[in-house]
């Protein structure tokens, strides 16, 4: 590139000092159609059509639990998604997304690049959406341009609080919903109207609000760019067979229009290249970048600079692709007359097959789980202090804290027993001790943990003893637990 | 050093002259928002400061307009706390104390109260786990001195036992028979065989048939012919497992000759009447507590039939 061109170089003797701060760039994108605009516009509306949608979705679960399909039930630590129904045990499941979700990152980065930022991020969704509203409101580009250098006339002044209330009926909206997640929408949306519903469903939906307003409707870009650590991650993990956003600058330098190019060709001199410098590449660009001074972190490969550069090959009839989804090995290759390696290859490399092993390894392993776990769990917490009672008549009493875990949503009769220790008999502190026997019937509430204080006794002249606590289901679904504990006495104690 | 500023080629952007092994910082511009960020926040810790206690003096930092502190704020919590739990305190105070059983709620509460006065109050001589030690009474178990049910229990803590200046306090007096020379060390021994005997602890021998005899001069009249005891005097059952000092021969020996008098306080006058009833009924909920007396009017029914 001839550097001598570039209008920042003015600064070399030092004639003009840089600032303490850069006054932001407006950024007005024009409005683009083609097969990458498309794309984006599928994914936007799925993205807010699941994000939307999903609150309102019902699955029945019986009477003893709630008909949300996806709940985020924080008061009673159940996580509801579908048929699954995760306790705060279990938040492994969670954890477990979590991570598939950060190596699906890994995963996509490293073949298709910053597809994420491209496509599916939050940020660049509704940065879509509102300059939609920009362009719907204002018009294109240029009368957006227009506009903003106009002065605050009346006209501008309405024009402006139209489109911000927009924005902020569109950020209410935003906002509003995250709530739904997190209690039953229907009853929500009514307390909601009503102004009965807590405090912390009107703060969340404020501060959505505003942050929806401030970043989808101001910041934009600036995200990207400044506060988000995100690029700087995916920037390190691209490798040079990522596909990436590329300007071919072998096919399109030196630039210039197609008369300049006629003109040269008369002269003798030189071809220029297919760059045609009409800079739609730039107007198109939802973060103001111009994409043929290579790979930037204000690059969040959207892909429109293809689509518009498609068009105005197109208009001029050279072939599409100067900007184009390329590696970097690629560019080096073609530069050296080589054949690119086709796209299947790149995308399908030892790297992006071991993520993807990993990535699908976890999600196997966490459908396995999910089907091999028990819905009926025990849990036995034997008394420290005292480690053991002696009464009256010479029988030894060891308390004990016992936990039931019904983790379906019906009430379970079971029942309670112990095994292993001779002369034994177990009790409540709802019962008489005279009652003590060895299997007692339980009735464990729906989705509940029951716990109990459980006595076992054993008649004159006990001995230390390892025994088994179990729980059967008595109803047909059947399904035990049982756990290994002690029985404490006098002897082996010092006494 | 300025004179090492020059133009990084890659991004046209100034550096800033440092070098570092060959690395050099670029000039970049900060974003004007980020600026005025950056400027709000000191306004805001100016503002701060003024409000809250910030700038530390000698002995103490400036109080700050708003007079919030850490100890005010602990202060407001735990009244917070309090009024909480104001209104289930003003339930169980209502609740007479052998009702409160009846209530589940109630009961729930009481216990847990209960077990955090028992950890500040009680833990001193009857340990953590309420086992008791030599002279401090297990609670868990279903031997009672002066009786297991919930009143009972309410009574021995409210008045205590052998609480000097409290007329209803728990108060047995077991005289020392052998320093007081009311029998003579052989006697004693004697004693000592029976009560071992009925205990189970020993095979009947002319010793303990000598002290059967004596048994029945001296104890019976409170501990019971059979050694069963006496509630209505705190008179412990000799027939069982449980020993408050200890069941062996030197134990026994030495409290027949001294007898015991062990003290607790009359809890009544220290702690506030909710919590000593809290107390009795988490006393109660340790595994030994027993059911309350029949009433009053059951034997009277019985008679008239």
């Amino acid at each position: 590139m001839n550097l001598a061109h570039d209008p920042k170089l003015t600064r070399a003797d030092h004639s003009e000092e840089i600032g303490f701060y850069e006054k932001r760039k407006g950024v007005f994108p024009r409005g683009s159609d083609g097969p990458f605009r498309r794309l984006k516009w599928a994914i936007m509306a799925f993205c807010l059509i699941v994000y939307w949608g999903t609150p309102w979705l019902r699955w029945n679960r019986g009477p003893y639990a709630p008909d949300q399909a996806v709940l985020v039930d924080l008061a009673h630590r159940r996580f509801y998604m579908f048929q699954i129904e995760i306790w705060p045990h279990e938040f492994y499941f969670v954890a477990g997304l979590l991570i598939m979700a950060g190596i699906g990152l890994f995963l996509v980065t490293s073949a298709v690049g910053r597809a994420w930022c491209g496509y599916a991020c939050p940020q660049t969704v509704w940065t879509d959406l509102f300059q939609h509203v920009d362009r719907l409101i204002d018009g294109d580009r240029n009368a957006q341009i227009r506009l903003q250098n106009a002065p605050w006339t009346p006209a501008k002044i309405a024009r402006r609080t139209f489109k911000w209330g927009v924005y902020l009926a569109i950020s209410f909206l935003t906002g509003g919903a995250w709530i739904f997640y997190f209690a039953d929408a229907p009853t929500l949306q009514r307390e909601f109207w009503t102004g009965t519903a807590a405090p912390v469903a009107y703060a969340t939906t404020a501060v959505l609000t505003f942050t929806t307003f401030w970043l989808g409707g101001f910041m934009r870009e600036q995200v990207c760019i400044y506060m988000c650590p995100w690029p700087r991650i995916q920037t390190a993990m691209l490798d040079e067979r990522s596909l990436t956003v590329t300007y071919k600058d072998w096919r399109g330098e030196p630039r210039g229009s197609v008369k300049a190019a006629a003109k040269r060709a008369e002269q003798g001199l030189d071809p220029l290249g297919d760059c045609i410098d009409c800079k739609q590449c730039i107007a198109v660009c939802p973060t103001g970048i111009d994409i043929r001074e290579g790979p930037q972190i204000g690059c969040i490969t959207c892909a429109l600079c293809i689509d518009a550069c498609d068009k105005a090959m197109a208009d001029v009839g050279r072939p599409r692709g100067l900007i184009d989804y390329f590696t970097l090995e690629d560019a080096d290759k073609v530069k050296r007359g080589e054949a690119p390696t086709p796209v299947l290859r790149t995308i399908f490399r030892p790297r992006t097959l071991v993520y993807f092993g990993v990535w699908a390894g976890i999600g196997v392993a966490m459908l396995f789980l999910l089907g091999s776990r028990t819905r009926l769990d025990l849990s036995v917490a034997k008394d420290r202090n005292p480690e053991y009672v002696m009464l009256s008549k010479g029988e030894v009493r060891n308390g004990f804290t016992v936990k039931l875990r019904n983790m379906e949503d019906r009430p379970r009769p079971v029942t309670l027993s112990i095994d292993g220790l001779p002369g034994g008999a177990i009790f409540t502190d709802e019962m008489d001790a005279a009652l003590a026997r060895t299997v007692l019937s339980v009735e464990v509430p729906a989705d509940t943990t029951k716990r109990m204080r459980v006595y076992a006794i054993v008649p004159k002249g006990a001995k230390p003893a390892e025994f088994l606590f179990q729980i059967k289901a008595l109803d047909k679904e059947g399904g035990q637990d049982s756990v290994r504990t002690t029985f404490t006495t006098a002897e082996g104690n010092g006494q | 050093m300025a004179n090492d500023k020059r133009i990084d080629e890659a991004t046209g952007v100034e550096t800033v002259g440092h070098e570092w092994d060959g690395i050099e910082e670029l000039n970049n511009p900060l974003p004007r928002w980020w600026l005025w960020t950056f400027y709000a926040s000191i306004v805001f810790a100016i503002g701060y400061c003024v409000v809250y206690p910030a700038i530390p003096g000698l002995h103490s930092a400036t109080a700050g307009t708003s007079g919030w502190s850490s100890r005010g704020a602990l202060a407001h919590e735990m009244k917070e706390a309090d009024a909480e739990r104001a209104g289930i305190r003003a339930e169980i105070a209502a609740t007479p104390v052998e009702q409160l059983a009846s209530n589940e709620k109630l009961l729930r509460a009481s216990i847990e109260g209960g077990r955090a006065a028992f950890k500040v109050n009680c833990v001193q001589c009857h340990g953590a786990g309420a086992a008791g030690a030599k002279g401090y009474p297990n609670l868990n178990d279903d031997d009672w001195l002066w009786g297991g049910d919930i009143a009972t229990i309410h009574q021995t803590l409210q008045h205590g036992v052998r609480q000097p200046g409290d007329d209803a306090t728990r108060m047995s007096q077991m005289p020392a028979f052998g320093r007081d020379g009311i029998l003579t060390p052989a006697q004693v021994q004697d004693v000592v065989s029976h009560v071992r005997v009925i205990s189970g602890q020993e095979k009947p021998s002319g010793s303990s048939q000598r002290g059967a005899a004596i048994f029945a001069a001296n104890c019976a009249v409170c501990h019971g012919g059979g050694g069963e005891g006496g509630r209505n005097v705190g008179a412990p059952r000799l027939n069982d497992a449980i020993w408050l000092y200890g069941g062996d021969r030197a134990t026994l020996t030495e409290t027949v000759t001294n007898a015991r008098y062990g003290v607790m306080p009359a809890w009544g006058s220290r702690l506030d009447p909710v919590t000593v009833k809290m107390l009795a009924a988490y006393v109660h909920s340790l595994g030994g507590g027993e059911a309350a007396p029949a009433p009053a009017a059951a034997p009277a029914q019985a008679a008239a039939k």
